[in-house]
């Protein structure tokens, strides 16, 4: 018998940025499914348009930048960042936005920064930030599930010839307004004067429309377990975000149900689900230790309630996770665990006393 | 001591910029550029001020004790400020109301304070009243490079409402660029100019990089290759 001689650490195998981003990518598609299943073929059209914007452009930059083409396109980063800006938008967004869109995530929030693993901020949020605060009509207006037209009796979704003509062509269909809508956040958040129940009750979206919602979100979740399942992520970060937000969700729908919403609205509606496990959970903007992944999760869940009841805009997931990406190198510097061997984990300020 | 008046031409308008070399008076510079005529207006109202602190300082810089020359520079800026305040309220009324706020805050804008200590307390009056001019005039262009670039990227358009400080006679000097331009918000907004400032700080690298790069090759070539004479 052969002793094997090795020191540590003991990996079987070098974790790469291919494999990890391959997996998020398999991981997203349930979600995929589920949103094109809802709301229509919108969503599969934006995902592919961003993705080859993704790449188009990421392979420009990469050329400009005189770096090797093969080697940064194989990670798929650039397809991950297209990906969950294809899926952040609303079905209908006009191809220019994606354009726009894409070019701020790739050029100027990921390569000016310096590239993978060196920019601050998730890229794809960035550019969803950017396009909301440039173009808040076009962001704001979403499909409505097909469960709300026509009651819902068949599979009623704008076909995909018309979606392709309204998305690059800006051609609407006779009839494009039934199949556009206000998403569950932003009806609960204008609803003049309505208490909470009332809203539940009046507004079509949440009446009949919330159960794509929540298919949607379930199949995130499922997605992110199976992500946490294969080790690409830990827990933390979403568990934290989920909790946190849960949390005080409750706690102000138990000090006044008439004017919040319930937790489990929170966690299902809008990008809770989609930002808790992919976005918040990027490894290079988000904090590094379990404990600072921790603190990093319940900073967003908290900003994520805080923007979403006492904001300007209806949902929060974007401005949130980009605010605790700009603290994250904080977080950091306070929550290094202790290394082997050491008494005492070296944190705060590195340098004078 | 002859001042060089080509150095200071080409300090104050590139070697030197306020705006993109010392990044001074960058919180109007930021503020306003959301338009062309926004950027000129304000860009000519900092450059009268420039100069004619600079000239005062210039002048009276043989009777001002150093210790508090501080408090005198900003009273001879309060008061040339206060001047052009009145004197666009008087004949671009309307700017005036669109700037607003900024025109008082030309006061607290560094790169008048800095001019008036860093150059215009030490030197004769014409070279003075030269560096202010010269430090305006490059101030004003950045200005109307960033507010170009962030209404025609805003907007869609270039020179609109110039009449608001040339007159009637400017009103039909709007372009349009592109029709039906959806608008692009971003641009127009506070974070957009932080962008286009980084994007024109580069492009000033990028040249000034350039520049240097030319020079330097000939001398390259011309250097005589080393010779062993030993061993």
């Amino acid at each position: 018998m052969a002793l094997i001689h090795t020191s540590s650490p003991h990996l079987h195998k070098a974790v790469n940025a291919t494999d990890v981003m391959r997996l998020v990518v398999l991981a997203t598609l349930p979600g995929l499914a589920a949103m094109t299943f809802f709301f229509g073929w919108g969503t599969l059209i934006n995902v592919i348009w961003a993705c080859l914007l993704a790449v188009g452009f990421e392979a420009i930059i990469i050329k400009m930048r005189k770096r090797p083409l093969g080697f940064y396109l194989k990670d798929y980063s650039a397809l991950v960042t297209g990906l969950l800006l294809g899926l952040a938008l609303p079905p209908f967004a006009p191809w220019w936005v994606m354009v726009v869109g894409v070019f701020v995530a790739i050029v100027i929030a990921k390569h000016l920064y310096g590239g993978l693993g060196q920019n601050p901020f998730n890229p794809a949020m960035v550019a969803y930030a950017l396009l909301l605060i440039s173009f808040p009509v076009v962001m704001t207006s979403w499909t409505q599930p097909f469960l709300m037209v026509d009651d819902g009796q068949s599979w009623n979704v704008m076909g995909f010839i018309d979606t392709f003509k309204l998305i690059f062509a800006g051609i609407e269909p006779p009839m494009i307004d039934s199949f556009s809508g206000a998403t569950p956040l932003d009806a609960m958040r204008h609803r003049g004067g309505q208490t909470t129940e009332e809203v539940w009750a009046n507004v079509p979206v949440l009446a009949q429309g919330m159960g794509a919602w929540h298919a949607v979100s379930a199949a995130y979740f499922m997605g992110g377990v199976f992500l946490i399942y294969r080790k690409v992520l830990t827990v933390h970060t979403p568990l934290a975000i989920l909790a946190t937000l849960g949390g005080v969700a409750s706690i102000f729908y138990a000090i006044d149900p008439y004017q919040f919403a319930d937790p489990f609205f929170h966690l299902t509606a809008g990008a809770t689900m989609l930002g808790a496990f992919f976005i918040a959970t990027d490894p290079v903007t988000s904090a590094t230790s379990n404990k600072g992944k921790v603190v990093y999760g319940i900073g967003i869940g908290l900003l994520i309630f805080v923007i979403r009841d006492w904001g300007g805009y209806p949902d929060a997931v974007a401005f949130a996770v980009l605010l605790m990406n700009l603290s994250a190198p904080f977080i950091d510097q306070y929550t290094q665990p202790r290394s082997y061997g050491h008494a005492k984990a070296k944190r705060g300020m590195k340098g004078g006393a | 001591m002859a001042a060089d008046y080509k150095k200071i031409t080409h300090d104050g308008l590139w070697g030197n910029n306020p705006a993109l070399v010392q990044l001074l008076g960058l919180c109007p510079l930021l503020a306003v550029t959301g338009s062309v005529v926004n950027a000129i207006g304000l860009g000519l109202a900092s450059t009268l001020v420039l100069m004619g602190s600079n000239l005062t300082v210039s002048a009276f810089r043989k009777f001002v004790p150093d210790a508090v020359r501080l408090p005198i520079f900003v009273m001879i800026i309060a008061s040339f400020v206060t001047a052009i305040e009145l004197l666009m309220k008087a004949f671009t009324y309307e700017l005036y109301l669109i700037l607003g706020i900024f025109i008082p805050l030309i006061v607290t804008n560094c790169a008048i304070m800095g001019r008036a200590d860093a150059f215009a307390c030490k030197n004769p009056v014409k070279a003075s009243l030269l560096d202010g001019f010269m430090m305006g005039l490059g101030f004003t262009a950045v200005l109307v490079v960033l507010g170009a670039m962030r209404e025609s990227l805003g907007l869609g358009t270039l020179f609109s409402d110039m009449h608001l400080l040339f007159g009637p006679m400017a009103e039909g000097w709007k372009i349009t660029l592109i029709e039906d331009y959806p608008g692009f918000l971003f641009a127009i907004l506070p974070p957009g100019a932080f962008v286009g400032m980084g994007l024109i700080i580069a492009l000033k690298n990028i040249i000034d990089a350039r520049i240097k790069a030319r020079k330097v090759e000939p001398d390259v070539g011309a250097r005589p290759e080393r010779v062993r004479v030993t061993g």
